[in-house]
């Protein structure tokens, strides 16, 4: 049985504009100790994933649905207070900008011991020195002292460190980082992924990596699920996906990326026109206007994601027609 | 030889900050920009890279002159700007333009694009009312813009359209030298790249210099011609633009091009990569020395002493500057 298991998870906010259905049916699953890339661009519907997973959504303007399966449980039925028993317990997340995801007022002590004394009944002495054995743990210099400071007094890189050993201290089965390192310089990110890499490692942590950058994936998740308009468009290991992307919009994504080794005499291939608005979406397939291959159906009727021939790939364009079947060798 | 069309010499900005005296004076001073010196020949573009906080943008807007410099020259064919009034300045605003990060918060939200076209032709006086209707349709289609769209205001754009209306104004009085301060960071690859090629592509139309302030290495690489790198308020190296990417010889160079994340999982997962110690030094009190030495993976294994006691000066041998002791 899969760790994480999701069915037809859909949110759509009600608003001045009409329905914005910000995630359209996903499913996925999630095998225990797994990274899970989910990529795309903004409003693509990454972000409110990882919030609906954790039934974070607000209501109203808005209501999901479907079904959220994790470790044997269906935490989508689960009521307020006993989701707030698995949050930053069994799973737990980490935001984009530690400034305004920390509370300014508190101390970090304060701020990591609350979790354990919450969901672990630690006293608070021993919940402050397992705060301090987490904070060394991310490769914090002094970590008793640390937890006597504010957020303010830490640089981003820090406050990055300090929002991972909060969200692994209960040692959660599943993470849910969303965008963890966007914030950060380059020099910054590459140390707080090796560091999740190591974390992971250690205590067999499942990771959803909710990012729009495609180095970041190519080089932590295991495997990579593309969204666009609110849905997922392929999913597939990240080495044959990266390799030989099947959809569209994904080998479109994938050639847009400038890189520090492709030919600078050529011009960067781009995708033509915008992402659709939300609140009037396209019949059809929501990549249609933009798509370089569109026929005539696809502004008909939209696709679903499909098994595509390949092992654990699938794809939701009906024009993929399975080439060879080289890749599914191993 | 003739003359680079800007050249800077020396160029510092510091801000003061913290409590202040008495008399109100500052008693601190943070060096956003300490001693930055390049030039740029006409149609060449110049990519400045390094990391938040490092100088760049606050460079780039000492050029422009929207921040006095506090000491050091800017020379434009040869005549000094940071000297001048405003009433000076107007003839060189036409000449040297900027692009700004934030679409949204750069453009007036109250003007059609019409309007916002319209304020650089009149202010440079070029032409009447009928021939700036239709330059400022001929901008639209420059950069790839509807003129049927001329009434529409900012709110009705998508970020990467807002970011071509910006690209559009500054190309209303002919510019030499556009200064572009993170003019794709905002935006979406698929969109970035759109955008990326129009600056590419405009620059060859227009004859442009770009100075090209950015931190994703792989977007520098695709428009720039040389290559800046700033540390701290200091340029650590400069060179052309295959010297950087193909022998990067200051350590700081090496470790941030080793950081960029490659969109290849084969290449990701093999490459070593140099993970760099702890985190940027606060310019508020940089450390003595080489400003990269408490951080730098060589500096300890030759001439540590120099390195922590000794500000290495940016010296220039063939087509490259460098600012390392190890050198």
């Amino acid at each position: 049985m899969p760790l994480l298991s999701v069915k037809n998870l859909a949110v759509r906010f009600e608003t001045h504009h009409g329905t914005v259905r910000a995630v359209d049916g996903i499913s996925f699953d999630m095998e225990e100790g797994e990274t899970l890339g989910l990529v795309g661009e903004s409003g693509s519907g990454k972000s409110v994933t990882n919030l609906a997973l954790l039934g974070l959504i607000p209501s109203p303007p808005g209501v999901m649905s479907g079904q959220v399966h994790f470790d044997g449980q269906e935490i989508s039925a689960l009521s307020e207070p006993e989701l707030r028993k698995v949050r930053g317990n069994r799973i737990s997340m980490i935001f984009q900008d530690p400034m305004t995801s920390l509370n300014p007022l508190l101390t970090i002590g304060r701020q990591m011991t609350e979790v354990l004394e919450l969901h672990k009944g630690k006293s608070h002495s021993e919940a402050l020195r397992l705060a301090a054995v987490g904070l060394g743990e991310v490769g914090l210099s002094e970590p008793e002292s640390r937890l006597a400071q504010y957020p303010h007094e830490l640089s981003g890189g820090m406050r990055q460190r300090v929002m991972i050993a909060m969200g692994l201290l209960c040692e959660p089965r599943l993470l849910l980082a969303d965008e963890p390192t966007t914030a950060l310089d380059v020099t910054i990110q590459a140390q707080i992924l090796e560091l999740m890499a190591e974390v992971q490692r250690r205590h067999g942590t499942a990771i959803i990596l909710v990012t729009h950058d495609l180095g970041v994936v190519a080089g932590t998740a295991d495997r990579v699920a593309v969204m666009y308009a609110g849905r997922i468009v392929e999913e597939g290991p990240t080495h044959q996906l990266f390799k030989n992307p099947h959809h569209p919009y994904t080998q479109g994504l994938l050639s847009s990326v400038p890189r520090l080794d492709s030919d600078t005499s050529q011009k960067l291939s781009s995708i033509p026109g915008t992402p659709p608005d939300l609140a009037e979406m396209p019949p059809g397939c929501a990549f249609a206007p933009r798509c370089p291959n569109v026929q005539a159906e696809c502004k008909s009727e939209r696709p679903e994601l499909l098994p595509s021939g390949v092992p654990g790939r699938s794809n939701a364009c009906p024009l993929y027609a399975p080439a060879d079947s080289a890749e599914a060798r191993p | 030889m003739t003359r680079p069309l800007l050249e800077v010499q020396n160029l510092a900005k510091h801000f003061p900050v913290g409590p202040r005296t008495f008399l109100g004076n500052a008693q601190q001073h943070l060096h956003a920009v300490d001693g930055v010196s390049f030039n740029i020949e006409r149609g060449v573009s110049l990519g400045l890279v390094g990391e938040s906080g490092c100088g760049k943008s606050t460079c780039a807007r000492t050029i422009v002159g929207l921040h006095p410099a506090t000491s050091g020259s800017v020379r434009y064919e040869g005549v000094e700007l940071t000297t001048l009034s405003r009433r000076g300045w107007l003839p060189y605003r036409r000449k040297i333009q900027m692009i700004f990060q934030d679409p949204y918060a750069s453009l007036d939200p109250r003007q059609t694009v019409a309007q916002i076209l319209d304020e650089p032709l009149k202010l440079f006086g070029l032409g009447r009312p009928r021939e700036r209707r239709l330059r400022i349709l001929s901008l639209l289609e420059a950069v790839g813009l509807n003129p049927r769209h001329v009434q529409r205001y900012p709110h009705e754009f998508s970020g990467g359209q807002r970011q071509r209306i910006g690209i559009a104004r500054a190309l209303a009085g002919e510019p030499d030298l556009i200064v572009c301060d993170e003019p794709v960071s905002a935006l979406d690859v698929s969109i970035q790249a759109q955008i990326v090629n129009l600056l590419a592509e405009l620059r060859e139309r227009f004859d442009l210099a770009y100075l090209f302030i950015a931190h994703d290495l792989a977007v520098v690489r695709h428009l720039c011609d040389r290559i800046a790198v700033m540390y701290l308020g200091r340029l650590v190296e400069e060179a052309p633009r295959e010297e950087i990417f193909k022998n990067p010889s200051h350590p700081y160079t090496k470790a941030l091009l080793s950081a960029v994340p490659y969109p290849d999982p084969e290449i990701e997962r093999t490459r070593e990569r140099i993970v760099l110690r702890g985190d940027v030094p606060s310019p508020l009190n940089p450390p003595s020395g080489c400003p990269f030495h408490p951080r730098c993976h060589q500096a300890q294994e030759v001439s540590g002493d120099r390195c922590k006691h000794l500000v290495p000066e940016l010296l220039q041998k063939g087509d490259r500057s460098l600012a390392c002791h190890l050198d």
